[in-house]
């Protein structure tokens, strides 16, 4: 196997090409699989529209994983041998990527964490503890996942802090009338609102959220977990005082996410969790910490992960994130245009400024059948909740099914969908 | 295309799911339960009604969940009324080994409604269906709960 050359440089430049989208499945070991083979009877190649669960990774990633692993892993930090070196180079390279696939001013701004959800839990425990007092209000809207809710609800009781929520518009879009309200009404100390949902696609206009927030003199924390993904992001542009978001939906691994802050958000947050790599000095009287990013990393990083991650974002960044986004725009057009030929078939989340995800229902057939019969057409889709309950109460629909297209969907997989959609109808009569 | 899952959709299943029988909520009833699958969204209340000699002498659900499982209260409903809750509990056993295991390994329950059991065959498909076995117990997990004086059931903690 052939190491990966760019693991160290700069990501490649980004091409004018149009976009070449059986070019860049040629990139996905896992897209050439077929689902549900039996004996005697092929299976059906995969069609996989679950990526806001989860994305596909694509050889870069996965070469460099096992590279590493194969030629230049130890730990991280704490050596003094080649191989130490060498990792901690590796790994801290992805730092430098981050910080320049989200336009952060430096590598500083950005701490490493297991996933979105420690992300939240730590901006809770540390930022929220030091900063938020009995009846300060942490402003969250309808549309959040459970990992942007349930943290907010343990500092809650922990503290006394109260929890807001800004409505959510029919067609799927953030109530900003009440958003300003409650900013000009309400002691909001936090602003903790996502980028874009996961269930009904909509991207907020978090330029102007920041700016609202910031004249009221709130903090704000987007969740980019379902916009890194889809777009450009630029956290100094939107003036984001944090951000957050999730390496395996970028077509990256498990096991690690990221925390974006401000210089001086972070310099003022105490450590989150204590151990090794931390720390400045330890003796049993008193410890001292690193300095912000690294006071939040506490033990052995996921090493590995770190170099994964890095080569996801040399892959995306080398497609160009505007090529991924005008790509996946005209795939959601395509797609939404085609479910609408199905009668008794409704989108939830129909918001002018959408991600290529779509979320439906359609009469008289529950969303956990529909997924069933699709699946049986060899068509991964989500289907349920989707981490999102309240925004099921919203609706006034128990469950979903979700689409969710990525950078190596296309159109004949839309198609597939459509048909699978059509079939399982014609079953249900 | 849908040949294979013909075995889980029988006409039993989408007959029962479309038109549930003994559907909403009763007066006097006098034992209740929710139950919640949070994997999928499904949500079902179980009411029962005791008679004085002890004997479920009504079985009624509400809720919304998919075809298999509106279709597994509706024929639980049919199925309870008139029995002793150690013989609904006995069924549910039985069902809930039938739903998830080869035949060899299902336990003695006691003795059952052989009637009931030829009926629950038509749900038995979802074994070759690993993350639906919990849309077709939901309902029997809820009305166990009712029986035992819980008000939740959740197949999460059902221990599969
Ligand atoms: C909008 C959003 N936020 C947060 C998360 C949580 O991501 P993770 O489970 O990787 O922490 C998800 C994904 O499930 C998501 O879609």
């Amino acid at each position: 196997m052939t190491r990966p050359a760019t693991l160290l440089s700069d990501a490649p430049v980004t091409s004018n090409a149009p976009y070449d989208v059986e070019r860049v499945r040629q990139d996905f070991p896992i897209l050439t699989r077929l689902v549900h083979e039996r004996k005697g009877r092929p299976g059906k190649p995969l069609v996989y529209l679950d990526n806001a669960a989860s994305a596909q990774k694509p050889r870069a990633v996965i070469d460099a994983m096992s590279g590493l692993l194969e030629r230049d892993y130890a730990n991280v930090h704490r050596g003094v041998h080649f191989l130490s070196q060498r990792s901690t180079d590796l790994y801290e390279a992805t730092r430098d990527k981050v910080a320049k696939l989200l336009n952060a001013p430096s590598r500083e701004n950005i701490v490493f964490t297991r996933n979105a959800t420690e992300a939240f839990n730590l901006v809770a425990q540390s930022w929220g503890r030091t900063f938020l007092k009995t009846g300060d209000v942490v402003l969250l809207s309808y549309m959040e996942h459970h990992a942007n809710i349930v943290p907010w609800q343990l500092l809650r009781d922990q503290t006394g802090i109260r929890i807001e929520v800004v409505p959510v518009l029919d067609d799927g879009s953030l109530d900003l009338d009440a958003y300003e309200k409650a900013l000009k009404t309400l002691a909001v100390k936090l602003v903790a609102i996502t980028h874009s949902s996961n269930v009904l696609g909509t991207v907020n206009p978090v330029r102007q959220m920041a700016r609202l927030a910031h004249e009221h003199g709130a903090t704000v924390l987007f969740d980019g977990s379902q916009a890194v993904v889809h777009r450009p992001v630029d956290v100094q542009a939107i003036d984001a005082d944090l951000y957050v978001f999730t390496a395996h939906k970028l077509y990256g691994p498990t096991g690690i996410g990221v925390l974006y802050g401000k210089k001086a958000v972070l310099d003022a947050m105490p450590p989150y969790q204590g151990g090794g790599d931390m720390i400045s000095t330890v003796t049993f009287e008193k410890t001292t910490f690193r300095e912000a990013p690294y006071r939040f990393e506490a033990g052995t990083p996921p090493i590995i992960e770190g170099v994964g991650l890095g080569a996801a974002i040399d892959y995306v960044t080398a497609l160009g994130l505007d090529a991924i986004q005008a790509h996946e725009q005209r795939l959601l057009a395509y797609a939404t245009e085609r479910l609408r030929e199905i009668e008794g078939l409704r989108i939830i989340g129909t918001a002018p400024e959408k991600a290529a995800i779509i979320s439906f229902t359609i009469d008289g057939i529950h969303p956990h059948d529909i997924g069933t019969f699709v699946d049986r057409a060899g068509v991964a889709v989500r289907v349920g909740r989707h981490c999102a309950e309240p925004l099921m109460d919203r609706f006034g629909v128990g469950a979903t099914c979700r689409a969710s297209f990525g950078l190596y969907n296309t159109e004949a997989e839309a198609d597939a969908l459509v048909e699978a959609v059509k079939a399982t109808k014609a079953f249900f009569g | 295309m849908f040949d294979d899952l013909r075995d889980l959709y029988q006409e039993v299943i989408l007959d029962h799911g479309k038109n549930p029988r003994n559907f909403g909520k009763p007066d006097g009833f006098n034992r209740t339960a929710r139950g919640d699958n949070p994997m999928c969204g499904d949500k079902i209340t179980v009411y029962l009604t005791l008679g004085s000699d002890g004997r479920i002498a009504d079985v009624r659900f509400d809720g919304r969940g998919c075809a298999i499982s509106q279709a597994s209260a509706s024929l639980m409903t049919e199925m309870l009324k008139g029995k002793e809750p150690k013989e609904a509990e006995a069924l549910f056993g039985a069902f809930h080994d039938m739903c998830t295991k080869d035949e060899e390994e299902w336990t003695d329950h006691g003795p059952l409604d052989e009637e009931a059991m030829d009926k629950l065959q038509v749900l038995s498909g979802v074994r070759e269906f690993p993350m639906r076995v919990k849309c077709a117990t939901l309902a029997w997990h809820t009305m166990n709960a009712a029986l035992h004086g819980d008000p939740v059931a959740s197949t999460e903690n059902a221990g599969f």
